[in-house]
Formats: C-alpha cells, structure tokens, sequence
C-alpha cells in the first residue's frame, strides 16, 4: 500500500513572537499538522538564508519563515531586513527557476496562536500538493563526503 | 503646450457668459484653448444617481477624444463637469477592469492621462504670468468670493490648499484690484440642482448666503461656477422674499471680474445678461479705491 | 568528546499523554554523543532538578538538552541547575515538545517522531555549543534628566533621594513646565502651582540635584552606564552669582511688547524676564533675540545701569559643559497645537476663539486678567461660553487618530472654573464621549453637569463665524435626532490635540531613542515595559511618551527613577552574554573582518565601532567592526548582513544554526 506522501516542514522563526505564538497555540492546545519542526532564532534578523538552501538539499520539502509584523520588531528593525532579503533573496530563487512556492514568508504575532495553526496548516496542504522536493535528492551526494581540505589549502599557497 | 476646452453643457446654455468671459480674458492673454472636437456632456447628476459605468463613461468618451486630439491638458470651467471628468479619469487610472470596460463601451481606447485643470488652476498658471501687462483698471469695490459645493469638495480631488477656507479666487480679485472680504458661506450650499424641483430650498440656502455677503459689506458675489451663479441671480426674486430686506447685489463669474480689469467691455462679457443688473459694479471700475 | 544529557520530562501528563516519552528517552540515548537519558515526571520540581544535577556530576556530563515545556519557561531553571552541577549554564538547551508537540498534536507515531525530532535537533546544537559568561560593564552613578516639568521633578527627587547625583536640565529659564502654567487641576481642584512649586524648591535645594536651567542637551554618546553628553549653557546675559532676583531690572526695561509664552501669547513680557513670579531659578535671563542691546549694536542697556549687583553681563557667551552619566530620564514634555488645525473653527480670525493653555492662563490667579474670565478681544465677561471637545484628535482624515487623553476632563474643568467665577453665565460643551476614566474623574464631570449646570450638547461642531459682534457656533445635537445647533457665544474655547515638542525628533535623534509618526518617543514594550525604550539606559517619564495626565506622569517619573535606581545599585551591570563578537586572531591576519560595516548599517543599538588595527610601529593596518557587548541586544541582524562570515553571533552562531538544520533533517534511523 503506498503511503500518502507527508511533507517535512521546517520552520524559522523568531523568538519574541512567532515562537511565542507557536507556544500560545500550545497553550491553547490549538491543533494543527504534526509536519512542521521549529528552528529558534532571536530575530529574523538573524537568518541567514543560505540555511533554507541546506534545509532544502537535505531533506525539507516545504519552509516557513516568520517573524514579528513590520513595526513591531523586539529589536526594532530586524525584520525589515528579513524582508528586504527574502524579496532579493526570492527573486533569486525564481531566476534560476527554483520553486518558491515552497517557502512561506509570514508575520506571527505572540498574540496570533490560532494564526500560527492556519498558517502550518495551509503550508503542510499546499506543500503536499506539490510533492516531495526531489530536485537535489537525485544527485550524488557521497563523492563529496571526502573533500582534501589539506590539499586544496597547498595548492592556493 | 496645448490647452484643450471642455466648456460642457452649461457653458453652452445658460452659464454662457462664463464662457464667453473666459475665452475673452484667454484672448486677451494671447492663449489659445482648443474646443474637443465632438465632446458629449458629461452626464452630470442624471448619470451618477442611475448608473455607475454610465457615469464614468460619458466623461471617458471625452477623455478619449481629447486624447486622441493629442491634448495633455484640458481646462474644465464647470465645477460639476470637472467633478464627472476627475472622478471617471480616477476610476480609469485605478482598476485596468474598469478601462478595459469602459473602453470596450467607447469603441475606442482610453488612458486617463490628460491633466485636468481647474480654473483656478488654469488662471494661475497660464494668465497670472503674463496677466499684469493687461490689467489696466482696479476694479475698486469689495467683493464677496463664492465657491459652493463642488469647487471644494471632495478636496483631493479639488487641490484647494485650504478646503475649509480657500483662498484661490481671493488671489484672482486682489490681481483684478477688488477687494475680497472675509465671510463665513465662503462653502455653504446654494441648493444646487434643486433650483427646479424644489425652489424654496434654493431660496432659503442662498438666502443665508447672501444676507451674510451683504452684512459684511459686500458689494459683488463672485462664483465660478454655473449652478452657483443662477441660483444666486436667476432665483433673486425668490430669495429677496426669504431675506429681511431685499438686495440688489450682482453675481459675476471670476472670468467676467477678471476681464473687467484688462478693459473688455461689458457688453463683451455678457454682463449685460444678468438676472440681477451689474451696473453698480462696472461703473465702479476705475473709481477712487474704496 | 562531548557527552549530552537528554532529560524527557512527563509534565505529569501533559506530555506523556500524547507522546512515548519513554521511546523518545530510549531512541535519544541511542544517539552519537549522547551518555546519558532519561525520563521523569515532573523535571522543573526539586527532585526533577535534583536528577539533573546528580546525573551531570555521575556520568560527567558536558552539557544536556532538558525535552519539555516552551525555553520561554524554563531555560533558566535548568540552567541555574547545569550551573548548580559545576557546567557552564550556556551548555544547557530546551527542546520545547510540549506547546510544539504533545499539546497542539494527537497521540500518534507521528506525535512521538516530532518530539525525538525535536530532541535530536538541539542535541546537535549542544554539540556545537560555547561556554558563555555574563558580561560586566561599569556604570557612572549619576542621572541625567531632560526637562523640568513635573515629570523631570518628580524623576529628579526620587533618584536624588535614593542617594544618586542628578544633573537636571530644561531649556526655559525656569522648571515647572506646562503644569505651573495650569490654574486649577482636576479632579481635586487644586491650585497647581501651590502642589507644585514646594517640588520645585526642593529640587534647586536638593544637595543632590544640579539643576542646568535655560540649557540644552547638545549631543549624547557612549551607553548604559558610560554616558558621555555635552550640555549647552546658553548664554543668560545674567551672572546668577551676583543676581539677587530682585527685579529692578524687568520691571524698567523698555520693550515690553514681547508676546509672553508662559500666558500663551496673551500678554506681554519684556526682553529681561522671569517667566512667571514663582520661577525657580528666581533670576531673570535676558531674550536676545528681541533685547535692543543685542539687536541695535548697544543701545539701551537700562538693565546693566540699574541692577545694584553689577549682575548684567552682556558679553556672556553660551558654554558648552562636559558631563558622564549612567542612566538618562527623558521627560521633555508635550504641547498643543496652537493652529487654525480646523480652518473652520476660526482659531486665528477671531481673538475670542482660543485654545485650552490659553484658557488656563485667563482662569489662573496670576494671569494676564488675573483670574477673572474676560474676553481678549474687549475685555468683557463673555455672557455665554461654548467649549469644544475633540478639536483636533481622534480625527483619522486630519492626520492626528489618536485621543489626547486629557481634554475631557480639562473642558469640564474649564466649564466649572467658568460657572464658578460666573453663576449667571452660561456654558456648552460640544463632545463626542466623554473619557473620564481615572480615579474621581467620572464624578468630577457629573459635577460639571448637575451641580454647575453645564449643558453638553453629543454633536460636533462643523462651523464657527462671527456675526454682529457674536460668534456663531453651528453644531449638531445627535442624542436629540441629529437637530442642527448654532449658538451665539461670546467665547470658544478649543480643546485642541496634545502634540510632541516641535524639537522631539531631534532630541530623540540625540539619545538615539526611537518615536512613532507622531514624534512621541517609543515604549520599549507598550504592556511590560513602558518607561524603558530600545536604548539601554535612557527611560522615558510623561508626556513626552504619550499624552496623560499630571497623577499618570508623576507615577511614570517615578517608574523611571527607580528603573534608574535598580541600574545603580549594582557596583557593575551584568548582561546576558548573547551578544555578537567579530572575529580576531593573530599577526598578520588580525581579523577577516574587511571593514565594509555593513553590520553596523544594519545594527538597530548603534552597537557596533570601529576599531583600528595597527601594527607594531602604530600603523594603521585597517579599520574592522567591533562589537560594544554592553549595547548588543544579540538580534544577530549584523552575523546575517556580513557577507564573509566575519561576525557571528554567541548562543546562535552559524555552527549552532547550521547544526540544528543538520541534525533535524539528517535522520540516523526511522
């Protein structure tokens, strides 16, 4: 019997306020798609977005990014460079035709439990949609596992 | 740069001598306005209060044919024609639906890219440059500037710089030599369309106006637009019999005021057509100032 | 080698009920790293942190990952009890699988798969984890407050009190601000200056107290117990060593014609003045900019011929002093707009049309017709008074949305002032609701309306003009079907909005502090934190933050002086060592940091300085970012900008990051 495919959701948030309202959701025993796992970072500020490629090569299907609404920042500002990223960042990704679909960009309040739900909710169905994320997944990862990092160094000097 | 015409329906009919003075003064300053070829009325209340893409787009057609004329700029006199043209160009900028619609409805294209002026706009910026080498008489008395309802309402649409309290038709009056006094219905309705169907409303609304501009000492009412104007002079008699004591007081239009000042004659500024004669004030031409 | 301790945590049921929290402590004992895990039922108790404590020092634990409740409420309580067992506290991490697992899931495989998954990620991140310690900075015990009104007062006396050095400094020639100006306060009715002027006396007698009057903060630098500001004496034109306050010279200087601010332009004062009688300073400075002396090259000069100290100097320049503080108290008050802000209502035309301020300096004792309400246009007792309330706030499409909080009961205080120094007068109030929610505040208006018979009219006011000597005020009556009101009144006054200072945003670019679009300075949190702002160090007290009323202020004055004060009581100040750092190293690489300070563009404390790297012989090698520890809030805005990796941010660095990613996506088995 083949199993209904389950995407895996990773999710990078921040820690004042999507990360509060994922736990108010928790206190509110609000439930939602068991597929997602949360990443905590102190502001979105701090996300670099080289680690949604690594998630994507190694094994996510799906990711949600979120943080405080604009404004509203602990740190007052952090996130408004999360969003200038992730619109440069974005357009990026869709020149070399990587599906963007597959990344969330949302804003959470410590206030917005029932919202985090919805949010997991409508990103795990939307996701399951598109499938697995195979795009890497076919090539060969185990040629690299021993690079020379010795040698590569002699040969620069 | 060319400056298209759209003197609408009542500059045609019964506020023709708001035409006339402006195209007079235009003359006179050496800018020529070109008449839209073929422009339809813009549909006034009758269209807006039966139907919305009527209402868009009978001002649109105009818009289209002004641009297909090539015209960027076009001069609106009437207060409620300006109103139907800003509000259909603002509907057509802002929703591609509805200038596919409406441009479908035309059988013809439209962008709602022409600038629309509105007088004050078009005094200021193309006669007050080159207006002082024509004024060649004060026009010496005080005049109460009126400007109703849709010259400054709704404002974003009307660019007065101060809504409540403007001041654009003061700057013309003091550029002719009058001087405009301070009165509190500067805004205040003078009944409007109601002038036919319900007579006594206009009376009484234009009442309160006048008996304020002649309290202060008012010795003219200006307006600048067609509505305001045949209230406050076709329906004197009427208003006369709300107000304690009669008045005789003239209404002129901004343009009939201004063209007084550079010397064309009255009889040229269809000042001799008024409800309400505009003796007094032309005779104050020229007189000792007040 | 490490060797993690995982801890898995029943929480009585709340998190065995849906998760095999005995699998997860079994599957995670299996993992590479892993010496030690266990499950218990209850691992915030006493003998829950008791196990820890015994487990870390049995098995030599270097670190542990307790799974189960939020970080948000118990990331400290382990670490105190990683600490407690002899590890650093930083070594200890939370995997949340309760309010992100057994409470928002059913009990299923699945359920049970997120919790190890969970565990298994922040196993990988104590791997990579360093050892942290608090960061100590010194602090400069003495306090800063910006403005002498009752909120800078009552911040100055508290911390003056507890034994701490205040400098105060107010740009007016006197303290006292807005509230010496009012006559009488509601709901008590109080003379204002009678409660405030002892407050003001004690603070130019405070031992503690260095008070800088008719002075302006020029330039703040430094941080959070290292201020540095340099304050602007501007020049008096008085020696106040020598001026006795006697008055000989106000009271024979010839121009007298200088519209008064302290009686909102009512009256006049002369270019040689105290603002007001009880002044404190009691000496006069002298208004250069409209003092003949200084504008016609030398002539007059009464004051200096007259003065039996010899106390006028005319060539004293403005000075600027050098001051260190540790903590600053901004409480530079607020105005109202004093503008035809509704052109409609005529404020400007008509000289019998005034604002609230205004009213306050007719009502007041000491004002410009000594108390008695006249008319500034005649003179007159006006025989009717119209008040209208919300002129100018809660009024989205005017640009100002908010309420200015004080003017409902301010208008019924005018009102009753009104009635009570005219019983045959009579008094409208044009309202939209009435906001009387304070303590006494509900009664107080009732009185205005049943016992002083002041009619409020539910309407507002669309039109004001003058007619035959009268002002006519057209209105609406809405609880009587929307009637159209006009009344002929012979005085309006305005409750026009309360507004930030015109030099709020540039006092707040000073303190580097942030504000809203309303140039009221910003909270750093608005339910928990609101004297604090996002700078360390620098509080807020009064209006400055928002518009309120004298009790809100003085309870807030007093919140930041003991903010202040807590600052203090320590010898150093101790923060949480989640900061960013930029790496160093040896000759000749010193850093790879290139210098771009792209990180300190982005940084929202201005945390980050530049250092110069020199060689040897003192050259200058480069410029590099560097890190102030005692200002980062550790947002890692910076680590995420920098383009080589140069800075990293500690608790989060990229390691750690990239670890948790690894170890949740990277499933040994399943």
């Amino acid at each position: 019997m083949a199993e209904t495919f389950e995407p895996k959701i990773v999710a990078f948030v921040c820690n004042w306020c999507t990360y509060a309202g994922a736990d108010l959701a928790g206190t509110s025993r609000t439930k939602y798609a068991t597929n997602v796992r949360i990443i905590r970072f102190p502001c979105t500020g701090r996300i670099d977005f080289m680690l949604l490629i690594k998630a994507f090569q190694n094994g996510a299907d799906g990711i949600i990014v979120s943080g405080c609404h604009p404004n509203d920042c602990h740190y007052t500002s952090g996130n408004f460079h999360a969003r200038r990223r992730w619109m440069v960042f974005k357009s990026m990704l869709d020149f070399i035709g990587f599906p963007t679909e597959r990344i969330t960009f949302s804003w959470v309040s410590a206030a917005e439990g029932k919202k985090w739900a919805e949010l997991v909710n409508e990103t795990t169905d939307s996701v399951r949609a598109l499938g697995p994320f195979t795009e890497y997944k076919n090539l060969d990862f185990s040629q690299f596992n021993q690079i020379d990092h010795e040698g590569i160094a002699e040969q620069s000097r | 740069m060319r400056i298209g015409y759209y003197p609408g329906c009542s500059l045609q009919g019964s506020g023709r001598e708001y035409s006339e003075s402006l195209l007079a003064v235009a003359e006179k300053c050496g800018i020529v306005l070109e008449e839209i070829n073929d422009w339809n009325c813009c549909g006034a209340s009758a269209a807006h209060s039966l139907n919305h893409d009527l209402s868009v787009a009978l001002p649109a057609r105009t818009l289209a044919l002004a641009e297909k004329q090539g015209l960027q700029q076009i001069l609106v006199p009437c207060a409620a024609c300006f109103s139907r043209l800003a509000t259909a160009q603002q509907e057509l900028v802002s929703s591609e639906e509805m200038k596919s619609k409406i441009a479908d409805y035309l059988e013809m294209p439209v962008q709602g890219s022409a600038r629309i002026l509105t007088v004050f706009e078009f005094l200021q910026e193309h006669i007050f440059p080159v207006a002082d080498q024509y004024i060649v008489n004060k026009l010496n008395h005080k005049t109460a500037c009126y400007y109703g309802c849709l010259l400054s309402r709704p404002k974003d649409l009307t660019r007065l710089e101060r809504p409540e309290d403007p001041m654009e038709m003061e700057a013309v009056m003091e550029k002719a030599g009058a001087t405009p006094i301070d009165w509190a219905f500067k805004t205040e309705c003078c009944g409007a369309g109601l002038s036919v169907s319900r007579t006594d409303i206009v009376a009484k609304l234009s009442a309160k106006i006048v008996e304020d501009a002649v309290s202060r000492g008012a010795e003219s009412i200006v307006v600048a637009c067609p509505m305001c104007q045949m209230n406050l002079d076709i329906r004197r008699k009427e208003i006369n019999k709300q107000m304690d004591k009669g008045s005789d007081i003239p209404v002129m239009f901004v343009t009939q005021a201004l063209g007084l000042s550079m010397g064309i004659s009255a009889d040229k500024l269809g000042l001799n057509r008024h409800f309400v004669s505009t003796g007094k004030v032309v005779s104050c031409v020229g007189r000792k100032e007040v | 080698m490490a060797r993690i301790g995982v801890f898995i945590c029943h929480c009585g049921e709340n998190i065995s009920a849906t998760v095999d929290v005995e699998k997860v402590a079994r599957l995670a004992g299996k993992l590479s790293g892993v010496a030690y895990s266990v499950d218990y039922k209850y691992m915030c108790s006493d003998p829950g942190q008791t196990l820890i404590v015994d487990a870390i020092k049995e098995h030599k634990l270097t670190g542990i990952v307790v799974g189960a409740c939020s970080p948000r409420m118990h990331e400290g309580t382990f670490r105190k009890a990683a600490e407690k067992a002899g590890i650093n506290p930083y070594f200890c991490e939370m995997a949340n699988i309760r309010e992100h697992c057994s409470w928002v899931h059913p009990k299923s495989d699945e359920t049970t798969q997120k919790a190890l998954d969970i565990v298994r990620t922040m196993v990988e991140k104590v791997k990579n984890d360093t050892a942290l310690y608090p960061i100590k900075v010194p602090i400069t015990k003495t306090a800063l407050v910006i403005g002498g009104g009752i909120a800078g007062i009552q911040a100055a006396l508290d911390i003056a009190n507890a034994g701490h050095q205040v400098i105060m400094v107010e740009k007016t020639p006197s303290i006292g601000g807005h509230m010496s100006q009012l006559s009488e306060t509601f709901p008590t009715l109080d003379c204002s200056q009678c409660i405030l002027t002892p407050r003001m006396v004690e603070v130019a007698q405070h031992p503690n107290i260095t008070l800088h009057t008719f002075a302006e903060v020029e330039n703040v630098t430094g941080f959070i117990g290292n201020f540095d500001v340099n304050i602007r004496l501007k020049a008096k034109s008085v020696d106040f060593s020598k001026c006795t306050g006697c008055g000989s010279c106000w009271q024979k200087c010839p121009s007298k014609k200088i519209p008064d601010e302290f009686n909102a332009g009512m009256s006049f004062r002369t270019a040689i003045y105290t603002p007001f009688p009880q002044a404190v300073p009691n000496k006069p400075v002298i208004d250069r900019a409209n003092c003949t002396w200084f504008t016609k090259c030398g002539k007059c000069g009464i004051c200096a011929k007259i003065c039996p100290t010899g106390a006028i100097d005319y060539t004293i320049q403005d000075e600027i002093i050098n001051v260190k503080v540790g903590a600053i108290v901004t409480a530079t008050g607020f105005d109202i707009k004093h503008s035809d802000f509704f052109p409609e209502y005529g404020y400007g035309k008509h000289p019998d049309i005034i604002d609230g301020l205004q009213f306050e300096r007719l009502a007041s004792a000491s004002g410009p017709t000594g108390g008695e309400i006249r008319r500034p246009s005649d003179g007159k007792v006006p025989e009717t008074v119209v008040f209208l309330a919300c002129a100018g706030s809660r009024d989205k499409a005017k640009g100002i949305e908010y309420c200015s909080k004080i003017c409902c009961m301010y208008t019924a205080k005018h009102a009753m002032l009104y009635k009570h120094k005219n019983h045959h007068g009579k008094a409208h109030v044009f309202y939209m609701d009435i906001r009387s929610a304070g303590k006494s505040y509900e009664e107080f208006v009732r009185r205005a309306i049943e016992e002083d018979d002041v009619n409020y009219i539910r309407g507002r006011v669309s039109k004001i003009y003058e007619k035959n000597g009268k002002l006519m005020v057209v209105g609406v009556d809405t609880l009587l079907n929307a009637k159209p009101v006009t009344i002929e009144a012979d005085m309006v006054v305005l409750a026009t909005a309360v507004v930030a200072n015109e030099d709020a945003e540039s006092v707040a670019q000073k303190l580097h502090i942030s504000y809203d679009k309303h140039k009221f300075f910003a909270e750093a949190h608005p339910k928990l934190k609101p004297v604090e702002t996002n700078t360390a160090g620098i509080t807020l007290a009064g209006a400055c933050q928002s518009a309120k009323d004298i009790p809100e202020t003085v309870a807030q004055a007093s919140a930041a002086a003991a903010k202040t004060i807590i600052l203090f009581s320590g010898s150093e100040l101790t923060r949480e060592p989640v900061v960013a750092t930029v790496n160093r190293s040896a000759a000749p690489v010193f850093t790879t940091c290139t210098g771009c300070f792209l990180c300190q563009e982005v940084c929202p404390y201005q945390a980050i300085e530049r250092e110069e790297i020199r060689d040897r012989a003192g050259n200058l090698l480069m410029n590099a970012a560097k890190v102030n520890a005692g200002l980062c809030q550790g947002c890692g805005t910076c680590v995420a900008m920098c383009r080589n990796k140069s800075i990293d941010l500690q608790g989060f660095s990229n390691q750690q990051m990239l670890s948790e990613v690894m170890g949740l996506l990277n499933k040994p088995f399943e």
